[in-house]
């Protein structure tokens, strides 16, 4: 079976203008979006309100869980606590709950709607952020310095406008991820920053393959012309573009689907990762590899791969 | 024909082998238990199990069996008994006193020999497994006493640059008192501590003759911003003696307004933790009094007012103890420590802590050493342990201080920030000393209030959830791949199952804990593993279609496609890489996850399916087609 035809030549580098221009507009929207909304952290990074109650008879967590869904309390953590009776509950308050106390009140009349013999087993406290704000700027730390060595190396292994290409796009890519959370307030939590930044290991993997097909085009073809040859690496690489992309999309879209909220966030920004990482490898990083004319003479190897054919006058 | 080195074929079957062996014991399930570690002085030995065991039968508490060894003691209970498990703590851990620190745990049942090779199973996170959850309090009123003494000799200083005369600053009921002659100068001495030392409250008190007093206090706001401090850097302690002991993701946080919460995953050395959680052990390095007589001090109790009477932790051959005049003046104290490693000492073999000075404590050691060659200097060892005793049914919680000279030696050398102190008990003392010295003091002591055993945080449901999305998303690749490129998705399906397989047992020999975003993180790989596979397989279309034999296309796909997948994956390691050295918590445990899985998938998808392709194709002397799913085989078979 063939998706793609295997011979398709798609002129993706005359729509450049235009791709650029749509890429630059959503990247100056995700930073006014990042500026003004920001992000909605998720309890690991602001810290709320620990409520511990007590059944009389046990309680099934999943049940708790359930109670404080229907009462409004939504991204709750519940737990066990030592036995089957003691229950722990942290959430992030809501708006119009200033203090902890009410929390725990609200709470508690949430349970109550669905079992009579819950009460609260201790006042509730107001607990720090499981995260230091460290970890939010190590995480930004770690992104830098993804794109610093990833820069290196294409830099060292291609050539220089490629690693500006690459990281070029990855911003754009981890800029736009960020702007479609602080879009959708979808809550920000530990694990979307850990896929954040997978999000960059995988868009980078798709452009270094197409890049990796300019630089083999660019050898074996004599007369070398960049528009043709950045058109056909894009178009003989595409159908591995989509497959991969399709894959990754499938395992991401069933833990999204079907893995329950604790890999929601997850699954979520990896499948919006992908889907910009994919069309970001043909419509941003292509384009601006051909805007900083990118040559036959840059890749050519600098030792020479038969010293028999130097020899020869 | 595809010429494929025999060894590459050995090379696959062991290392499947090898993942196998090192993947199975995720399969045991974990059994309760209760872990029993003895403090300085007790040991773990067969009494001691001879008592826990009697206190067991004499409770009527099933247990599978009491393990000792490495100095720790181990009572499993049956799978699924965690009421059991408390009840069992609790009762050991009256018996045992203050001797042993008894704590819940979970046990691995891996076999043992299983575990001898290394084998065993990943550890798993609170989200998915539960642990053990401390709470604990923390006493800043030691902290704001010091701060109080602070400020009064601020207010002292204040009265004096301005000529205040007063009688005195000490401490009263609630907070300081000063004292004035007159009104005036209380009116004086009133607008000038409010001037100079902003933190503090003053208000007039009481007149008595002519003592005319004010009442100066620390400031509600600065009290809170001082306990608030205190909290924050005794999270950071904690965080650094749980990160030392090597347990992995655990979570510190603060709860309310004087306490901190420790939850640490199931199946560590949760009583070693417990220990070194509210442990507070220090060193302090001082000049020795030669001209004074210790013995004679301690008879008398006189001692020369410079001077403080230690007593050193040998004893005489008499079995008593030996005093010992110490200047009141320190040196350098475990606060100027930046780091300590210990090893034994490499001339005499005894325990001992090396010891690294920040610039202060180094320029003062210098100072100290230069002047007194030939002179003894002192080691004094400073221990603060929580004690709980029970007074009219009540918990009462003390601490209680100890301190001990381990050495005193004669300075042969001038040296500054790096140096060695022996004397300590055993390597084992050593080396917590070392870690404690390492992770910095508490700011104020603490005391376990609590500790419970709690369940995981995600919940059965979102567990198999979970699990489910992740099969099915990996079935889906499955599926996908072989209808896609029919025989060679079915290769490459058969090298993600291997590179499944391979990646756990890395992950379990290495000791990664699993956490559901980590399950999240193994299905991106295998999701992204594919990728290698895919640039081979259109690889080889590509060939066919330019007209290569189908042997020559599985050589030049092979080959080819191997430029890009290193180039792709080196740049992915790259983000891994970053993931894992500069991330904390689950941030690191997903990078490493990120990290064995290019790893493997490499392997696994280049050499694997490569082994197998041959396999199936290389003996075949005349092929027609390739089984790949391409234009390219209809034309072949028609």
């Amino acid at each position: 079976m063939e998706l793609f035809n295997p011979n398709s030549n798609i002129d993706f580098l005359a729509k450049r203008k235009i791709s650029l221009v749509i890429s630059i507009l959503l990247i100056l929207v995700s930073l006014g979006l990042l500026a003004t909304r920001g992000l909605n952290y998720a309890l690991d990074f602001t810290g709320g309100v620990l409520v511990e109650v007590h059944y009389d008879e046990p309680a099934e967590i999943d049940q708790v869980r359930s109670a404080l869904e229907t009462g409004g309390f939504h991204g709750a953590q519940v737990q066990s606590l030592g036995g089957t009776r003691d229950v722990s509950i942290r959430l992030q308050p809501r708006e119009d709950q200033k203090d902890a106390e009410r929390v725990g009140r609200d709470v508690l009349a949430a349970l109550q709607t669905q079992r009579q013999d819950v009460s609260l087993a201790r006042h509730p406290d107001l607990v720090g952020p499981q995260v230091g704000a460290e970890l939010r700027s190590d995480g930004f730390v770690a992104a830098v310095f993804v794109m610093i060595g990833i820069m290196i190396y294409i830099g060292i292994r291609f050539e220089k406008r490629f690693a500006v290409a690459a990281i070029a796009s990855e911003f754009h890519d981890a800029i736009l991820t960020l702007g479609f959370f602080s879009a959708t307030q979808i809550d920000f939590d530990l694990t979307v920053l850990a896929s954040l930044l997978a999000v960059l290991g995988y868009s980078i993997n798709d452009k270094v393959v197409v890049f990796d097909r300019v630089r083999e085009l660019f050898r074996i073809t004599r007369k070398a012309e960049p528009y043709a040859i950045l058109n056909k690496a894009v178009n003989q690489t595409l159908s591995r573009t989509i497959m991969t992309s399709l894959t990754t999309a499938l395992a991401m879209g069933a833990l999204y689907f079907w893995g329950g909220p604790a890999v929601h966030g997850f699954a979520l920004t990896m499948l919006v990762g992908i889907v910009i990482g994919t069309l970001s490898s043909i419509f941003f990083a292509n384009p601006i590899l051909y805007w900083l004319g990118v040559s036959k003479t840059d890749l050519m190897p600098v030792t020479k791969e038969d010293p028999e054919l130097a020899r020869r006058p | 024909m595809n010429e494929f080195p025999r060894w590459k074929y050995v090379l696959v079957v062991v290392v499947l082998l090898l993942g196998v062996l090192y993947g199975v014991p995720n399969l045991f399930v974990q059994q309760p238990a209760v872990q029993i570690n003895a403090n300085r002085g007790a040991t773990v030995d067969e009494a001691l199990k001879e008592r826990v065991q009697g206190v067991l039968e004499k409770e009527k508490i099933t247990f599978d069996r009491i393990e000792t060894g490495d100095g720790r003691m181990l009572v499993r209970l049956p799978i699924g008994e965690t009421e059991e498990q408390a009840k069992a703590q609790e009762k050991l851990r009256t018996e045992l006193g203050d001797q042993y620190v008894v704590a819940l745990n979970l046990a691995s049942t891996v076999p043992a020999w299983m575990r001898a090779i290394g084998a065993r199973e990943m550890p798993k996170g609170l989200d998915l497994q539960g642990g053990v959850h401390f709470l604990m309090e923390v006493d800043s009123k030691d902290v704001i006493e010091k701060q109080l003494q602070r400020f009064s000799d601020d207010i002292r200083s204040a009265l004096r640059d301005r000529d205040i005369r007063y009688q005195s600053v000490g401490r009263g009921p609630q907070g300081l008192v000063v004292t004035l002659r007159n009104d005036e100068d209380r009116d004086a001495a009133l607008t000038a501590i409010t001037a100079a030392v902003p933190d503090v409250e003053v208000s007039r008190g009481a007149q008595v003759g002519d003592a005319w007093t004010l009442n100066a206090n620390v400031k509600p706001e600065k009290i809170r911003e001082i306990s608030q401090n205190t909290i924050r850097q005794n999270v950071a302690t904690l965080s650094n003696r749980i990160n030392a002991l090597g347990v992995a993701e655990p979570l510190i946080q603060q709860q309310g307004e004087n306490r901190i919460a420790v939850e640490l995953p199931g199946v560590q050395d949760t009583a070693e933790a417990k220990k070194t959680l509210g442990a507070q052990a220090t060193l302090e390095y001082r000049a020795v009094d030669e001209n004074a007589d210790a013995f004679a001090a301690m008879r008398t109790g006189q001692v020369p007012p410079d001077d403080k009477l230690y007593y050193r932790r040998d004893r005489g051959p008499d079995g008593k103890q030996i005093p010992i005049l110490l200047k009141k003046k320190i040196i350098v104290s475990g606060d100027e420590m930046v780091d300590a490693t210990s090893a034994p000492d490499p001339q005499s073999g005894t325990p001992s802590v090396s010891v690294v000075l920040n610039s202060a404590g180094g320029r003062k050691m210098l100072d100290f050493t230069t002047k007194s060659v030939g002179k003894p200097m002192a080691v004094v060892y400073i221990e603060r342990t929580p004690e709980v005793r029970v007074v009219d049914g009540k918990e009462v919680r003390s601490t209680k201080i100890t301190e001990e000279v381990i050495s005193v030696a004669n300075i042969r050398g001038v040296f500054s920030n790096r140096f060695q102190t022996t004397g300590l008990g055993s390597n084992d003392e050593a080396a917590e000393l070392a870690l404690l010295l390492r992770s910095g003091s508490l700011a104020a002591p603490i005391d376990i209030v609590e500790e419970r055993v709690i369940g995981p945080s995600l919940g059965k449901d979102n567990i198999q959830k979970g699990i489910m999305a992740v099969l099915l998303g990996l079935g889906a690749v499955l599926v996908f791949m072989a209808f896609y490129y029919w025989l060679f998705g079915l290769i490459a399906d058969l090298a993600l199952v291997f590179n499944l397989v391979l990646l756990l047992a890395v992950m379990s020999a290495v000791g990664v804990t699993l956490t559901m975003p980590g399950i999240a993180g193994i299905v991106l790989t295998l999701g992204m593993a594919i990728d290698a596979n895919v640039l081979i397989c259109e690889r080889v279309r590509e060939e066919l279609r330019n007209g290569s034999s189908p042997l020559a296309a599985i050589r030049a796909g092979y080959d080819k496609a191997w430029a890009t997948i290193l180039d792709a994956n080196v740049t992915h390691l790259i983000s891994a890489l970053a993931l894992m050295t500069l991330g904390s918590g689950a941030i690191r445990g997903f990078g490493v996850t990120l990290f064995i899985g290019i790893l493997t998938s490499m392997f696994t998808s280049v050499t694997v399916s490569h082994a197998i392709t041959n396999l199936v194709h290389g003996r075949r002397k005349k092929l027609k087609g390739l089984s790949i799913g391409s234009g390219y085989t209809r034309a072949a078979a028609a």
